[in-house]
């Protein structure tokens, strides 16, 4: 599960220093809809910006295991508790998947998760919310796989081959996953007071990191151009939201269930739907680390790793 | 016979790979590397499907639902051995556990197999097409253990040594194992304990480790356990009794 995680990064001419010739071929290339395999010639920014991008994407998921594999003890009854362990299976799954292709483009899988621990590389915020209930976990197969699904759909369009490949991979699986947790949400709003109730708050809570779930507004990341030219990044943020709350806010409303947001509508002028400022602050402060759960999530991915370091050296020798 | 020895022994059958498929479930996300996340999440849905395969077969015997069975019942009702409840514990002791209990599943299903009660020898079939996976798996641990570093091998010979008296517990006699055997429904424990211990002393053996001595820890069976199953029904539980009634 991953959305758009950070600001956008691209030095003022990330090309300078490129063949011109090379770089002609390689972007005729991309516009002509060919997919960029490994040991094809790349532009040092087009390779760096990929391994970044597929990287955080890879300790999303692993991340992304932690607040829902909380529950996995606690899921009622056999089918959910098969359910999300097959979930989060898949999730920790596509970490794997997305490490191999980020391995393609030159950084080792060690390499990538030790920089996952140090902080150096980032991972999608959202998985820095609490999951206080069982009600979060369906709030999150359903909503926050519904926003990776459109992100990833999108960047399975991209130029980069095993990226993309993956990604295919991925998407259908993840179509599982909104199914179960759209199931889940339904579950919870069909059932009794009590069970409603911890859903609304559960929807209420997570409300602000789904509107952050796309990454802050394209006004606020202008340096995107030769990303898009490039075929790294396929769609804005700010498309990725729009599609996201066309499908999901009437099917939200539609289960009689409300958003903490007075100022969301859909404007019949424009076609666009219009919201609060859903505190881009906050969403730069989780980024950077102080975030509800920042703190808790990297000890439990530290300790597994430090817990697990004599099991790799076994396994090296 | 009465069906009171079968549906006793479904229960044990049942009991034990729920509260397995709940330990090694705990690895999701937490495993020392990701190719075993995946594998422990995957022997995990085997083992919690096949306690609600079990389960199924007692509520077709007319003994309750399975989500009952497994989300109601308070530990001194559950009959699992001891072996599956004992905490997560480290790698070594996972690959112990996971090792010596699934040896010990693959004999009991091919035993199963046979079994005069066709929907249990008919299930046992099929699940040890699954449990075959498990044993490879755990075969192919302790060996990378065992042959690893000093530390692995010693770490994993004190998780055999810990484990094995719980993993003799997995044979406990029954009360009523008399009717069991006489109507041939499966092998009386000893002689399954016996052909277990012809699987695992030479795998153990092969892997440089020593097949630990000591007396088989009993009571599970009867429904005595350690304070860890309460804690871990505990968890199980949680959500589920919070409102017995809801559809989940």
């Amino acid at each position: 599960m991953y959305g758009s995680t950070t600001f956008t990064d691209v030095k003022t001419s990330p090309i300078a220093n490129e063949d011109p010739d090379k770089l002609a071929v390689f972007e005729a290339r991309i516009a002509r809809g060919e997919k960029i395999e490994p040991p094809d010639w790349m532009p040092a920014e087009y390779r760096r910006q990929l391994i970044r991008m597929i990287e955080q994407h890879g300790h999303s998921e692993i991340m992304g295991a932690l607040p829902e594999g909380k529950w996995i003890p606690h899921a009622p009854g056999f089918r959910r508790k098969l359910a999300l362990v097959a979930k989060v299976q898949d999730e920790v799954g596509h970490a794997q998947l997305l490490y191999r292709a980020a391995e393609t483009l030159g950084k080792s899988r060690e390499q990538m998760i030790d920089d996952l621990l140090s902080g150096k590389s980032k991972y999608s915020n959202v998985f820095n919310y609490p999951t206080p209930t069982w009600a979060d976990t369906a709030v999150i197969a359903w909503l926050i796989d519904a926003g990776a699904i459109i992100n990833q759909n999108a960047n399975a369009e991209g130029s980069y081959g095993p990226y993309c490949r993956a990604l295919k991979r991925i998407c259908y699986e993840e179509s599982f996953h909104l199914k179960y947790g759209y199931d889940s949400v339904l579950t919870l709003a069909n059932g009794t007071a009590r069970q409603r109730a911890m859903l609304q708050d559960a929807l209420t809570r997570w409300w602000k990191p789904i509107m952050h779930f796309h990454g802050p507004p394209d006004k606020m990341s202008a340096h995107t151009e030769i990303l898009m030219r490039w075929k790294v990044k396929i769609r804005s943020n700010d498309d990725m939201r729009q599609e996201f709350l066309d499908q999901y806010v009437p099917k939200i409303w539609e289960l009689g269930l409300t958003l903490p947001d007075p100022n969301l509508h859909k404007n019949p002028a424009t076609g666009l739907w219009e919201f609060s400022d859903p505190d881009w602050d906050e969403f730069k402060r989780v980024i950077n680390g102080d975030g509800p759960c920042n703190a808790e999530r990297m000890n439990i991915r530290r300790m597994a790793h430090e817990d697990g370091a004599w099991v790799r050296a076994a396994l090296n020798c | 016979m009465n069906d009171t020895a079968l549906k006793n022994l479904l229960f044990r059958l049942a009991d034990d790979e729920l509260i397995t498929g709940h330990r090694n479930s705990e690895w999701t996300g937490v495993a020392p590397i990701l190719e075993e996340d995946i594998a422990l999440s995957s022997i995990a849905q085997d083992e919690i499907g096949h306690a609600q395969a079990y389960y199924t077969l007692l509520a077709d015997l007319g003994a309750g639902e399975p989500d009952a069975f497994a989300f109601l019942r308070d530990a001194s009702r559950f009959v699992n051995a001891q072996l599956c409840e004992l905490p997560t514990g480290d790698w070594a002791f996972a690959v112990a556990r996971q090792y010596l209990y699934d040896a010990a599943e693959s004999v009991r299903l091919a035993a199963l197999s046979r079994s005069n009660y066709a929907p249990l020898a008919q299930l046992a079939r099929k699940l040890s097409g699954e449990e075959k996976y498990h044993l490879l798996h755990g075969k192919t641990w302790i060996n990378h253990l065992g042959r690893g570093t000093d530390e692995s091998r010693a770490r994993l010979q004190a998780a055999l040594e810990s484990a094995f008296s719980y993993a003799l517990g997995l044979f406990e006699t029954p009360a009523d194992e008399a009717e069991l055997t006489a109507a041939n429904i499966q092998l009386p424990e000893a002689e399954l304990r016996r052909q277990w211990l012809t699987v695992v002393a030479p795998v153990l053996d092969g892997a440089g480790l020593t097949v630990p001595a000591g007396r088989a820890v009993e009571g599970g069976r009867c429904g005595e356990h350690t304070e860890h199953l309460a804690k871990l029904l505990d968890d199980m539980q949680l959500v589920f009794r919070s409102d017995p009634e809801a559809e989940w």
